[in-house]
């Protein structure tokens, strides 16, 4: 506790404080009644700018944006009600990729509450599925301990959101304040078992095949470079899940860049051989593993993880190691033999040069593969990646050159279409001197694309790139590979003009269809500071190759 | 009674609304019935302990761990047999 001047303050007043002192910049948010309160002592604040959102899931994704692209826990504020229940599905989203998100809403006055008020909804109860640990605040007192425990909550251990919610006589409670509490940071990981660390540098140093499967969990670890260097020592061939891309540069010659559902066929073939697999942060989800009793058939599994609760989850551990992936990584290096492995390497060039990555028109900016390698080009490693979820997700996810650890946001687990936008909004705020581009699709933009209001309003530097083949792509893929062909509900009768509407909103706009030299204007577009709207038309039958059907083992890929 | 066989989880929670259903939506989500519930505050009345009974089933190990995340639940332990539920049989016939 910090000694302050005792003073009278309302349980807005500190609640803003208390945000302050957590060092929170910037919130995004959309007011209202239950929210006012608090809004009327944020206009006060000298230090935390608020970014006015069109939709309250938008808030929610631009402070997820914010909190991948940095590591910092960022936050969101929202009205009773309908703000509240817009806000679920980006909480939901950040439960499931781990992300350290504080979510404030107002509630109806702790009178009213259970009455059926004007905008009351049971925000408690409905976010206890999806956050970590939530809170409904009795009292403008108890302010001073549920919020710094919330940013501690959100940051410890495996990160995720935290919700508080206050009711409208709590904000407005008035009380003397004497004493300031300590911000709220991150616990001490639990240290991880020396015995288990040990028979994992032995079974690392016995195995002839092994792998090294990195999650998301070394990404919010700050481990990266100690797996990569982990790989190095040991010659470890290495696969990376959608969360993770970016923790090894994937065309470091020891990197099989992404597994699962759309990995290279080379990638999930040697998944298939390897004696060892060793899982650092990751889950085992469904989408990387196919057909669980398929998958790495022959190893046995080293899992780290800081959530003892997916140890054992999904694949039982010959070592299991609850650790912060970095702490576990650093104290199994001294013990690792440098290993050169060049036979298990040697088969995995061979599997490389016999299945080699399929880019299609990868020359051609016209094609998705060719498009997303000619905007890597011109952007280089500093830019931010965010991507909506669809056929361009994964897309991006097989052809963008990913080097960085936070380079590459994008929805995994949930998989929410409406991400990408946001998201990149909230990254281009808490990264200014970057640029972010965004890859989005026709169908996933339209679900939060009231948010090029606030990106033009905020004039952030987000490149989108718009790969319109109007159509629920993956949908249209699945319905053609797995129901019979029977393409139905996933084609867009009449699309919109988004150029048009880009431009309403007050973007500058590019056609690179209609571009006589696309490479040049595409150059035109990114030199330019602000946001920028580019629209490429997409074939509207392009599938995304190879694939494992869902449900299915990962080593019976469709397409070549 | 059926025959599964039931297994007794024991809690030690902080005692305040909501905790309740922090505990029971862990098993209600997984379609994993919970066949038994006690619960009285303990000492001062700032925390309370929860009795569940419980299918044995090969899933509870992981139900015990994700217990054991949740914030409010200060401790967790697992019986294999114990008589809470039947000494309050007489309340439930």
């Amino acid at each position: 506790m910090s000694k302050d001047a005792t003073q009278k303050l309302t349980g807005s007043q500190i609640a803003v404080r208390l945000l302050e002192r957590q060092g929170i910049r910037w919130i995004p948010g959309i007011p209202g009644g239950a929210i006012l309160p608090f809004y009327d002592a944020l206009s006060r604040s000298k230090s935390i700018r608020h970014v006015l959102a069109r939709h309250e899931q938008g808030a929610g994704f631009m402070a997820q944006g914010a909190a991948r692209a940095t590591g910092e826990t960022a936050a969101c504020v929202a009205t009773s009600g309908p703000g509240a229940t817009n806000l679920l599905t980006a909480i939901a989203d950040a439960r499931l990729d781990s992300i350290p998100l504080v979510a404030i809403t107002g509630q109806v006055a702790t009178s009213m509450i259970g009455t059926d008020a004007f905008q009351e909804v049971d925000t408690y109860g409905l976010t206890v599925p999806i956050t970590k640990h939530n809170f409904l605040v009795g009292s403008a007192g108890e302010l001073l301990q549920v919020i710094p425990q919330a940013f501690r909550l959100a940051a410890s251990g495996r990160p995720g959101p935290v919700l508080v919610d206050i009711p409208k006589d709590v904000q407005n409670e008035r009380i003397e304040v004497g004493e300031w509490p300590e911000p709220g940071r991150r616990d001490p990981p639990p240290a991880a078992d020396a015995g288990a660390i040990g028979a994992a540098v032995a079974l690392i140093g016995a195995a002839r095949r092994p792998i090294l499967y990195l999650g998301g969990g070394v990404i919010h670890s700050g481990g990266s470079a100690r797996a990569v260097e982990l790989a190095e020592k040991a010659g470890l061939p290495t696969v990376m899940t959608l969360t993770a891309l970016g923790a090894m540069p994937v065309d470091h010659p020891l990197s099989l860049g992404m597994l699962g559902m759309h990995a290279a066929r080379a990638t999930n073939l040697a998944l298939e051989e390897c004696d060892l697999l060793i899982g650092v942060g990751a889950r085992f989800d469904d989408r990387a593993t196919g057909q669980v009793s398929s998958f790495c058939p022959e190893a046995k599994i080293v899992h780290i993880d800081i959530d003892d609760s997916e140890l054992d989850k999904i694949k039982t551990a010959r070592v299991a190691i609850r650790g912060d992936a970095r702490e576990v990584l650093e104290r199994l290096l001294p013990g690792i033999e440098t290993n050169a492995r060049e036979d298990w390497l040697s088969r995995i060039s061979e599997l490389k040069a016999d299945f080699p990555p399929r880019m299609p028109g990868s020359d051609d900016p016209r094609t998705p593969h060719g498009l997303i390698r000619a905007v890597a080009g011109r952007l280089g490693d500093a830019a931010i990646v965010a991507t909506d979820v669809g056929q361009h997700q994964m897309w991006v996810a097989q052809a963008y050159p990913l080097r960085r650890p936070r380079q590459w946001l994008t929805s995994g687990g949930l998989g929410t279409m409406g991400f990408g936008l946001p998201a990149a909004i909230g990254a281009a705020l808490a990264r200014p001197e970057r640029t972010v581009v965004c890859f989005s699709g026709d169908g996933s933009l339209l679900m939060n694309i009231q948010e090029l209001a606030t990106a033009a309003e905020e004039n952030v530097n987000v490149k989108l790139v718009l790969m319109n083949n109007a159509s629920l792509g993956l949908v249209v893929q699945q319905q053609t590979l797995f129901y019979g062909g029977r393409v139905f509900a996933s084609r867009f009768g009449r699309g919109p003009d988004f150029l048009r509407i880009a431009e309403g909103f007050g973007w500058r706009t590019l056609d690179l269809d209609a571009a006589s030299d696309p490479g040049a204007a595409l150059d035109e577009a990114f030199s330019a500071r602000g946001p920028v709207f580019i629209q490429v038309r997409i074939d509207r039958d392009a599938q995304v190759l190879p694939m494992v059907a869902p449900g299915g083992a990962n080593k019976d890929m469709i397409g070549d | 009674m059926n025959s599964i066989v039931k297994s007794v989880l024991e809690l030690e929670v902080n005692n305040h609304a909501g905790v309740m259903s922090h505990v029971v939506g862990l098993f209600s989500r997984r379609a994993y019935n919970v066949e038994g519930i006690l619960c009285m505050p303990v000492g001062d009345g700032r925390s309370s302990r929860v009795w569940l009974m419980v299918a044995g089933e090969a899933r509870l190990e992981q139900m015990i761990r994700q217990i054991g995340k949740l914030e409010d639940v200060l401790s967790v332990r697992r019986h294999g047999g114990h008589e809470v539920f039947e000494r309050v049989e007489e309340f439930f016939r």
